[in-house]
Parts: C-alpha cells; sequence; structure tokens
C-alpha cells in the first residue's frame, strides 16, 4: 500500500526585510507615502539643529524679503525668516496631528470596544451619539470652538483638543464593528469555554487581532488632525504667533501677497502642506489594503 | 409544458446526428502566479454530438470549471489558454478574434452560471437583461420580434409571464436559476454548458431545474455539458460521465459503463465511495488529497494515490486510449485495446 | 417608502439639528468672554467712553440682545428663531440682520458649490469607474492616478497652487475677489465674462481637490463590482464592453457612491467655504472669515447653524432618493 503523499508545494519563504520590501513594491502607495514622510521627518529634525527657532517668530529678520543666500525661503511681512518657520511648524504640526491622532484613536478606541463589548442601552447610546454627531460638519464646530475661545488662549495645545472634539466617532464605528464581528466568532467562543474570562479574552484574543485596525485609524486620525488644524488655522483661527503652516498662508492672504508679489510666503507653506497630507493620505491608503485583505491587490 | 415553434426545433436525442457538434482538442490552460505555474488543462480532449449530455465529473480544482471557462474564452490573467483548439460546428472558438467571441457567445455556446443567486443583474428587470442579450447578437430585429423571442424562452422554462417585468431579487433561487437557462436558450446556441447549476438548491428545485435543463435540451437539440460533483445527479440526467483529475481526462464512458464497471482506479475509486444502500455504514474514501496544479505528480497525476500503481506509472504519462465500446481511459492498465 | 421610515429619517434630522444647534449655543456661553463687551471695549478704544457710561451701554445692548434673561430662557428663544431661521443681529453691521447678510453671500456660495459639486461628482466617479475596469487601456487608467495621489490635499492648497502658476506666473487668471476692483455690476456681456473669470481659479481648485475622494471611492467600489457574478455573466451573454460597463458594472458601482456624496456633503461645503476665504468671494467663506476677524458671533453661529441645517436637510433628502435608484430598496 503506498504511502499518503502529501504533496505541499515546497515554497522557500524569504526573509523578513525582503517581504517587507516586495510588499512595498507591490502596495506603491504605501510605499511612496511612507518615504515622503521619512524625508518630511528628516527635514524637521536636520532643521532643528541648524536653524534657531526664535527667527521663526515675528521681527526677527527683515521683512518682505525673497529667497536668498541668507534666508533660503525668504521672508515674511512680520520678519519671520520662513525656512525657521516651517522647521518649526511642521514640528508643531507633527505634534498636533500625533496627540489629537492619538487621543483619537484613544477614544475610539475605547468607546467603540465598550459599546461592542456590553451591548445592550450602552451600545445604543454611544452608537446613536455617533450617527447624530456625524452629519454634522465638523469644522464649522471646531469654527464655534475656536472663535469662542479668548485669542491668547488659543495654543498648540487647546488646537488638539478642539480637533479631536469630533474626531472620535469614526474610530469608534470601525472598532465597534470590529469587536462585534469577532465576539460572535468562534476563537472567542472557545477561548470562553476554556474558562477563560473576560479580560483575557479581551487582550488576549481580541486585542491582538484589532491591532490592524488600530493602527489604520490612528494613521487615519493623525491625517484628519493635520487636516482639521490646517483648515482651523487656514480661516485664522489657530495660535496667530505660531508658525503653523496654515497660519501662514491665512497671514499671507489677508495681507494680499499675491497681489504684492511676495510669491514665496504663501507657496512654501502651500507646497509643504501639500507633501504632509499627500503623504500621510498615501499611508492612510495604504494601510487599508494592509488591513482589509479583500481589497489586497494580487500580483 | 410549451414547446418551440415547430420551424425553430431541431432534430431532438434519439436520432442524434453523427458529426460530432462540439470537439476539442489538446486544450491547455495554465495560471501564472506568485507560486509558480500552474496547469490547469493538460491536453484535454474529447467530442460530443448534437443531442448528447456529457456529464463532467471530478475533485475541486480537477479543471471541470476551467474547462467551461476555456470553451468559452472567459480565462482571464494570470491564466492563459496555451493551445488547442475547440469546434462548435466547424468553428474554432480559440481561433476567433475578440468580436467573433463576443458573437459566439450565446448564439453558438451558451453558459449557464454556477450560482445563479447572482448572476442576474440586480437593477435591471428580468426582461431587459434578456433583451439586451439577443439586441447584442440581432441589433436588427425588430423590438417586438426580441420581445417575443425572450417572452417565449420563458415560456418554455416554465416561468410565469409575470416574470418578464420582475426585479431578480423578487424571485427564488429556483427560479433565477431558470431564468439563466432560459437566456442561455435565447439564441439556440449549438452547445450548452451548465456548471454545477443546482449546488445552491434544495433537492426537489435540484429537481425541477434539471429537468427543465432535459426539456430545453431536447428541444433546441444542443450538446451539453453538465459540469458537477454529485453523481447521483449525474446518473439521472446525462448519457456520458467525463472524470477530470488534476487538469488531465482520466476517462470518459456511458454513464451506464461508468456506475457499473469503471476503468480508471479514480474513476473507480470515486464510484466507490458512493453511499451505497446495500452497504450501509461502510464509507470508502480516497486515501491522500489532490495534488497542487503548481506540483503535479511525474507520469501519471494519480500515482501516489493509485491502489493499482505500477512502476511505468510514475515516470510515464498514461495516453488517453480508445477502448472497443468507444470508451477513453488514460491508465497505463489499458494501455492495449480491451 | 413607509410613513415609518419616513418619520425615522425626520426624527434623525431633527435630533442632528437639534445636536448642532445646542452644542453652538453652549459653547460660546463656556467660555468667559462676552461678545458684547469686547466689542464695546474695541469701540471705546476709538470713541474715547467712559468706564461708567460703557457699563451703561452693554447693560442696554444686553437686554436688547436678550442678554441678561436667564440661561434657560435665552435657550428657548434661541431654539424658537432657529425655527424660523432668525438668527438675530449682526454685531458689526448693526441693524442688519444675520440672516440679511447671509442672504446677501448665499448666491456666490450656491453657484460655485452647484457647479463644482456636480462636476468633480462626475469627473470622479467616471475616472475612479475607468481606473478599475480592466478591458479600458492603461493610459485611460492611468489617468486617475495623479487624482488618487493628491486626494489627500483639500481645493484650499489647489487653489493657491492654481493661484501661483496661473494667476501670479501666466496671469493669466485674476488673483482673486469677484470681479475686477472699479467695475460696477451691470448685466453685460463684459461683465458677466469677468465675473466668469473669477470663478474659473476656485472652481477648478474645487473640482481637483474634490474630484481625488470620488476617483478613490469609485476605483474600490468598481474592484468589487467587476468580481461581481453579473458582471461576469453578462460577458458570457455576449454583450459589448461598453454595455457591460455601463448597464452592468457604472449602475451598481454607483448606488454606493450616492451615500457616500450625502455623507461627504458636510466636507463639500466646508472646502468651498474656506477656498472662498482663500480667493476672496463674497460668498459664506468670506462672509465667516470677516465674523471671525470681527468677533461678530451671531453672523458665526448663524452660519454654522445654517450650513447644518442644509446639510442635515440635503442628507435626510438624498436618501428618499434611493428607492429610485435601487429596486431592491422599494419594500412595501
Amino acid at each position: 500500500m503506498t504511502s499518503i503523499a502529501l504533496t505541499l508545494p515546497d515554497l522557500r519563504q524569504p526573509s523578513n526585510p525582503a517581504l517587507v520590501l516586495r510588499y512595498f513594491r507591490r502596495n506603491k502607495v504605501l510605499g511612496v507615502g511612507v518615504v515622503v514622510v521619512t524625508l518630511l521627518v528628516a527635514f524637521t529634525l536636520i532643521g532643528f539643529l541648524v536653524v534657531d527657532p526664535q527667527n521663526a517668530y515675528p521681527l526677527s529678520a527683515p521683512t518682505k524679503k525673497p529667497p536668498s543666500l541668507q534666508h533660503l525661503f525668504g521672508t515674511d511681512f512680520f520678519g519671520r525668516d520662513l525656512l525657521t518657520a516651517m522647521v518649526v511648524g511642521m514640528w508643531q504640526t507633527a505634534i498636533i496631528g500625533l496627540l489629537a491622532g492619538g487621543l483619537g484613536t484613544l477614544i475610539g478606541v475605547i468607546l467603540g470596544f465598550i459599546s461592542a463589548y456590553f451591548g445592550g442601552w450602552i451600545d445604543a447610546v454611544i452608537k446613536g451619539a455617533c450617527q447624530i454627531l456625524t452629519p454634522i460638519p465638523v469644522l464649522l464646530i471646531q469654527v464655534v470652538v475656536a472663535g469662542s475661545l479668548d485669542k491668547r488662549d488659543v495654543t498648540i495645545l487647546t488646537m488638539a483638543y478642539i480637533v479631536v472634539m469630533l474626531a472620535w466617532m469614526g474610530p469608534t464605528l470601525v472598532i465597534r464593528s470590529q469587536v462585534l464581528t469577532m465576539k460572535e466568532r468562534q476563537f472567542v467562543s472557545v477561548a470562553k469555554l476554556s474558562g477563560v474570562g473576560d479580560l483575557g479574552i479581551i487582550f488576549g484574543e481580541i486585542l491582538p487581532n484589532l491591532l490592524p485596525f488600530i493602527a489604520a485609524a490612528f494613521v487615519g486620525q493623525v491625517f484628519a488632525a493635520v487636516f482639521a488644524s490646517f483648515y482651523l488655522a487656514v480661516l485664522g483661527l489657530g495660535p496667530l504667533r505660531e508658525p503653523l503652516l496654515g497660519n501662514i498662508i491665512w497671514a499671507a492672504q489677508s495681507q494680499g501677497a499675491f497681489f504684492n508679489g511676495w510669491w514665496w510666503w504663501p507657496m512654501e507653506p502651500a507646497v509643504a502642506m501639500i507633501l504632509i497630507l499627500a503623504s500621510l493620505a498615501l499611508v492612510n491608503m495604504g494601510l487599508d489594503e494592509l488591513a482589509n485583505p479583500r481589497v489586497r491587490r494580487t500580483e | 409544458m410549451t414547446e418551440l415553434p415547430l420551424a425553430e426545433r431541431r432534430p431532438s436525442a434519439p436520432s442524434v446526428v453523427r458529426t460530432p457538434v462540439l470537439r476539442v482538442k489538446s486544450l491547455q490552460v495554465s495560471y501564472y502566479t506568485d507560486a509558480g505555474r500552474a496547469t490547469a488543462l493538460d491536453d484535454v480532449s474529447f467530442s460530443l454530438n448534437a443531442g448528447e449530455k456529457l456529464g463532467m465529473v471530478g475533485e475541486s480544482g480537477s479543471g471541470k470549471s476551467t474547462m467551461a471557462l476555456a470553451m468559452m474564452r472567459m480565462i482571464k490573467p494570470p491564466g492563459r489558454i496555451e493551445g488547442g483548439q475547440v469546434f462548435v460546428g466547424d468553428v474554432d472558438l480559440i481561433g476567433l478574434d475578440a468580436e467573433g467571441m463576443r458573437n459566439a457567445r450565446l448564439s453558438r455556446i451558451a453558459y449557464i452560471p454556477q450560482g445563479a443567486m447572482n448572476s442576474l443583474n440586480p437593477v435591471m428587470r428580468v426582461g431587459a437583461q434578456m433583451m439586451d442579450a439577443v439586441k447584442a447578437h440581432l441589433p436588427n430585429d425588430s423590438r417586438s420580434a426580441v420581445e417575443e423571442r425572450c417572452r417565449r424562452s420563458l415560456a418554455s422554462v416554465d416561468l410565469a409571464a409575470g416574470v418578464f417585468r420582475m426585479f431578480p431579487h423578487e424571485l427564488s433561487g429556483g427560479m433565477k436559476q431558470r431564468v439563466c437557462i432560459a437566456i442561455g436558450i435565447l439564441l439556440n446556441p449549438q452547445v450548452i454548458i451548465a456548471d454545477e447549476p443546482t449546488s445552491a438548491l434544495d433537492v426537489v428545485t435540484q429537481r425541477q431545474v434539471m429537468e427543465t435543463i432535459d426539456n430545453v435540451q431536447r428541444q433546441v437539440g444542443a450538446a451539453v455539458i453538465l459540469i458537477g460533483h454529485d453523481m447521483g445527479l449525474m446518473a439521472q440526467f446525462v448519457d456520458k460521465v467525463a472524470v477530470m483529475y488534476a487538469g488531465r481526462l482520466v476517462e470518459v464512458s456511458t454513464v451506464r459503463e461508468m456506475f457499473t464497471d469503471p476503468k480508471h482506479p479514480y474513476a473507480k475509486a470515486l464510484i466507490s465511495s458512493l453511499p451505497n444502500l446495500n452497504n450501509k455504514g461502510v464509507f470508502q474514501g480516497i486515501p491522500g488529497l489532490a495534488p497542487s496544479l503548481l506540483r503535479i505528480p511525474s507520469g501519471c497525476a494519480f500515482h501516489p494515490r493509485c491502489a493499482s500503481v505500477m512502476d511505468i506509472c510514475r515516470s510515464r504519462r498514461p495516453a488517453v486510449v480508445a477502448q472497443d465500446s468507444g470508451r477513453v481511459v488514460a491508465c497505463h492498465l489499458f494501455d492495449a485495446r480491451g | 417608502m413607509s410613513i415609518k421610515l419616513i418619520v425615522k429619517r425626520l426624527a434623525f434630522l431633527i435630533m442632528v439639528v437639534w445636536a448642532a444647534s445646542t452644542i453652538t449655543f453652549f459653547i460660546p456661553r463656556l467660555s468667559e468672554r462676552n461678545a458684547l463687551r469686547e466689542r464695546f471695549a474695541e469701540l471705546s478704544r476709538t470713541g474715547g467712553f467712559a468706564p461708567a457710561d460703557l457699563e451703561k451701554i452693554i447693560a442696554s445692548y444686553s437686554a436688547q440682545f436678550g442678554l441678561n434673561k436667564p440661561l434657560y430662557q435665552q435657550y428657548f428663544d434661541y431654539m424658537w428663531g432657529i425655527l424660523h431661521l432668525d438668527f438675530g443681529y449682526s454685531l458689526g453691521k448693526y441693524p442688519l440682520t444675520v440672516m440679511q447678510l447671509i442672504e446677501q453671500a448665499l448666491p456666490w456660495t450656491i453657484v460655485l458649490l452647484l457647479v463644482t459639486t456636480v462636476f468633480s461628482f462626475i469627473i470622479g466617479n467616471l475616472m475612479g469607474a475607468i481606473a478599475a475596469w480592466q478591458r479600458a487601456p492603461r493610459w485611460m487608467r492611468a489617468v486617475a492616478t495623479p487624482f488618487v495621489l493628491l486626494q489627500g490635499v483639500p481645493p484650499v492648497l489647489m487653489g493657491v497652487l492654481l493661484l501661483f502658476f496661473v494667476g501670479f506666473r501666466l496671469k493669466m487668471l485674476p488673483l482673486g475677489g469677484a470681479y475686477s476692483p472699479g467695475l460696477i455690476p451691470n448685466w453685460s456681456w463684459s461683465f458677466a465674462l469677468d465675473l466668469l473669470a473669477h470663478q474659473v481659479l476656485p472652481a477648478t481648485a474645487l473640482i481637483l481637490g474634490s474630484a481625488g475622494g470620488w476617483v478613490l471611492s469609485m476605483r474600490g467600489m468598481g474592484v468589487t463590482i467587476q468580481g461581481e457574478d453579473y458582471v461576469n455573466f453578462a460577458e458570457h451573454k455576449g454583450l459589448g464592453g461598453v454595455r457591460i460597463f455601463r448597464d452592468y458594472y457604472l449602475r451598481n458601482a454607483l448606488l454606493p457612491q450616492v451615500t457616500g456624496f450625502a455623507l461627504a456633503l458636510g466636507t463639500v461645503v466646508t472646502s468651498a467655504i474656506v477656498v472662498e476665504g482663500i480667493f476672496g468671494l463674497p460668498g459664506i467663506g468670506s462672509l465667516l472669515s470677516q465674523a471671525i476677524r470681527a468677533n461678530d458671533f451671531p453672523v458665526i453661529y448663524g452660519i454654522v447653524l445654517l450650513i447644518t441645517i442644509a446639510v442635515a436637510t440635503l442628507m435626510v433628502g438624498l436618501e428618499f432618493l434611493y428607492p429610485l435608484l435601487d429596486p431592491r430598496i422599494r419594500e412595501e
């Protein structure tokens, strides 16, 4: 009697870095996004080593100077050195993004989890709140909040809080639906049967499976936070003294920069902002594909 | 049971026409994946006469559905038809250009899909979906002629006239399947391929659908290929049975021969694994797993699992040899006519 | 459509508007700022009122604006006003009411919004559908790529770029404003052309900026729909590529996009507002910017509320469109 021949194809597993690179080649979107983000981070970090942050604030340099050797990016109406302003501004944007993004994701995970795991009226309340708040144009409420604050109270930190206020609904709903599907799946029932307690299930079974979604939600939140803070700043509601890129653009437009020929003033922050937002969006898209294998392309 | 008007009927089953209406020659299909090249169909040849019904059986991955797709030239990248010919009448479908093939679909060779649950466009009425198929092939026909043809087709599968104006979601599974059959016979094709038409249905509906296919085939006089893995269903409805294994054709016999005296060891194993009223409680499986199409065993693809394996089986691939009775087998046990 | 469903939707709409207006009511009152006081403090700096007189003025205006009534009373008055779309008087341009100011600015915004929304929806979705369609030629599908890459970039930044390259460098189109300074609005062709010229850049910025989102979502939808059995069967039936694209693929892929449109309304409106601000068009956006700068709170809140109400209403309204598009939803 012949032995059972289990002929599984003999596929060699490539090493981890090679796997990552191969994935980037396929998921070009993610690859490009990550590269640009890395370059921007490098710019900021190197920038801090080179410039004096004080020059990002008004009255540090001769005003309205076009790009030259002393001021690589030129200066603006108020006497900021724009190169320094960009470095500091990007750093501040990163802080807002990470802070608000992290907070938003945290709130989303907690609320989404509680909502799905415990169900009942808690779920109804949380889900209802999310649904009702979603159609409200977020920027407008943020305008109300920012507009109500004393101009001196608006700082980088407050910007972050304002941005988080209406951002948590998305992650909450996503996490909630994921936990709901998981609750029904077999590995949870198996764990319960094996006598694993509630906490064990949460941390041992559900959370690890949620990680890709949490990561994707985090990047999405960072993107949303940077986006929202930019919109607020460009309307003139940001911490006006700080060199946030949106602030600079707003100031430029208020002073009629293009009409006066000071083109570098709004253009530089605009280009920088485009790079930041575009790369974050790409990373977001790329991660979406990773977290949602159905969208994944085959070669 | 309404019948098509006399003028459209073709000679029906018992008096089959001699020249085969379908001739498949050395069909070769491969899939190029990340992990390598998978041979989905390896030099498959067979023929069918008008009015004949062929059942095609095999495990998942044996190539049955690929066969159907290849004949319809619906193989998409990374799959490729690498060789062979498919003659319907005297036209080689493989040699046609894109527009020619588009025209040939439904008019010469029709396909009834597996899982009709989702095969109908949810936002179009049934009638509209039938009419656009006709209009794509007979653009000069008047609207009323097209509509008449569609209504007759619906009637011949025993569906009420009202179905014409309904949306797919208003129909049951069996009804949807019959709509697909109705679409398949709209243009009186010479060959009809029914790909597991009953898998998602309950037993009662299965019978209804199979009877419908039977009736329709008698009216239109087409050759029918029935793909599936339900041997019992095959036994009741087809004339011949073809067994596929790992992309290769291993045996073609009449239904009676297949069930009483299967030749190829794999076919034998399949038949003996069927539940038997006499042998209650004794279930025979086939040891081992079907090979991955990426790594087909050398020689005869079945040799690792064959109870009657010989040395030659490991090295030389058996040719498809015609037996005296008209059966064909691809096995070294039957290399000489016997 | 069942009555029950309509009632549910309306109830949802009311909840949304109620939530928005309540939030908008309470937030400013949570802060320490007193709009009137600040306004008059500003005026007094230029006008030179004595502090005692200032208090008297503030007191009388507070009474006028109802600010000295108890909170719940103010809330009711406020809600009542909203029902009549009465947002009170503008602080900066008194005696003009908020609604009057909004009515002046609204037509500009609506025209811009209508044109850009329709165009970006059509162009974006078509590009996205083609991008996902395997049978389309490579170059056609590639057209969508730059939009996808830029999909995260807000229309505002597009606007700045356009201003720079087209307005500043090439001097082909004006740099801002609704019409050239010095021109008196009239019904002549030359004025109309001038108006149009001023709309081109903001409209283009909005279309380019918003299309990306549609391209991306439609492309994703397209990939899914293409894999559906009925698209496959359509090919089995021997239908031609264009017909399959239109009747089997596009018609099904567009359905969720309409839902997406309803959800995206808020974003659409806010991007339009911000773009208006940058281009100095006299629409709601500029009204808002001015109000923010001038601390004209009633105007700010009025705009916020009006837009929220409009968006929420449109959202709910669109829901009534679905049964017309998707026969599966036509229950009862």
